[in-house]
């Protein structure tokens, strides 16, 4: 309510990102299907959802088309493709192709299907795609050291009140508000 | 009782095909709440659209309550549900470095999924990163395995073990936390797009 007062006396702000929101699901109403899917999630499987791990199982099983010796030798490879194990046969290879169909599904019934590179008002296209694979490649070194990411650790760990799933939770979000101001010229 | 466990009961390609189903579901709501937008997802640590902290702990707390009520029925059996192993050192330095790399490159694996497959260019390429970011890892986990496998490592460990509560007063407490962060969020939220809209009127400018 405070919201729409403040609009009423700032006829047309600029902001592009919060006029666009305005077409997107209620946050908690988006929160409670989440929350309801990862509950039947467990009731059929026993455990949540994830994506990062999806994503480590594809590497890995390039690398043990190449170098299967050494996928072997390695602890943290040989735990997804050690000997005749094969990596993507696992659920959350599954849930990494679901998760992007469904993703582009919605957006296409939404009509947000569309090419483009979003990017702050002051960031260059280089610029930005430079900093979406650095930023990718902390948070997959990141999320491989946490053994999951926000959704396979924070979200579903989260509901199952892991101790380990909380603290990283937390430190998520300490990481993110740490580095918020120092790059906000990347975002506004 | 439940978890049914599809996987042992059909075989572990059942359970993947099942996935395909719970991950459609996932994507498409993900990408319902915005999370395919980058510069949605990062306004979060800007506080002018709180969403990811919205959908988060309300997808927590729904999934908790459905959990516990479940259990308390005797329809889901938890000691059968995966609860993900506690490793402290490994868990909290890993959050500061995702955190961090959420900040920098606009998402998280789930979200860049979501990204990508509507086709937003810097999805892909975050993409790309936490491949790059997975392979590094791999390759040096080796060095630091004691650490990873160590520190701070206690197993199935939940807030009802460490706080020595009842479940049902951790559940309780932590919808309690969701709530007050909630009406946080909408006035943090309130504030710093009044300010955004002060800082951007004509009359402030000129």
């Amino acid at each position: 309510m405070t919201m729409q007062t403040e609009s009423d006396l700032q006829p047309a702000p600029a902001q592009p990102a919060v006029a666009k929101a305005e077409r997107y699901l209620n946050p908690y109403a988006a929160g409670a299907w989440l929350g309801l899917l990862l509950f039947l999630t467990v009731l059929a499987t026993g455990h949540g959802l994830g994506a990062s791990g999806g994503l480590a199982r594809v590497l890995v099983a390039v690398e043990d088309i190449f170098a299967a010796g050494r996928v072997d030798a390695n602890p943290s490879l040989a735990e997804m493709a050690g000997g005749p194990q094969n990596p993507l046969n696992n659920w959350v290879v599954f849930n990494v192709l679901g998760a992007l169909l469904g993703g582009f599904v919605s957006g296409l019934l939404a009509g947000r299907v569309k090419l483009e590179l979003p990017r702050g008002p002051h960031t260059s296209p280089a610029l930005r795609s430079t900093m979406a694979v650095i930023g990718g490649t902390l948070v997959g070194f990141g999320a491989r050291m946490a053994r999951g990411c926000t959704s396979g650790q924070a979200l579903s760990g989260g509901a199952v009140l892991a101790v380990g799933s909380w603290a990283f939770m937390f430190a998520v979000f300490a990481g993110g508000y740490l580095l918020a101001y120092p790059v906000r010229r990347l975002w506004n | 009782m439940a978890p049914f466990d599809i996987a042992t009961h059909w075989g572990t390609w059942a359970e993947n095909l099942s996935y395909l189903g719970f991950g459609f579901a996932f994507g498409f709501i993900l990408e319902r709440a915005g999370f395919g937008s980058s510069r949605k997802l990062v306004a979060q640590f800007y506080l002018r659209d709180m969403t990811v902290l919205k959908v988060m702990f309300t997808a927590i707390v729904v999934a908790l309550v459905l959990n516990f009520w479940a259990s308390g029925l005797q329809w889901l059996d938890f000691s059968r549900v995966f609860v993900n192993p506690t490793f402290l050192g490994s868990g909290i330095l890993g959050g500061l470095l995702l955190g961090m790399g959420f900040i920098i490159g606009g998402f998280c694996p789930g979200t860049a999924l979501v990204g990508a497959g509507t086709l937003k260019l810097d999805g892909m390429y975050f993409l790309g990163g936490v491949l790059l970011g997975s392979f590094i890892f791999g390759e040096t986990a080796p060095l630091y395995w004691a650490f990873l496998e160590q520190s701070g490592s206690l197993g199935r460990f939940t807030l009802a073990d460490w706080l020595h509560l009842e479940p049902g007063v951790v559940v309780l407490l932590v919808v309690l936390l969701a709530l007050a962060m909630f009406i946080a969020a909408e006035k943090l939220e309130a504030w710093a797009q009044a300010r955004a809209a002060g800082s951007n009127a004509p009359g402030v400018q000129q």
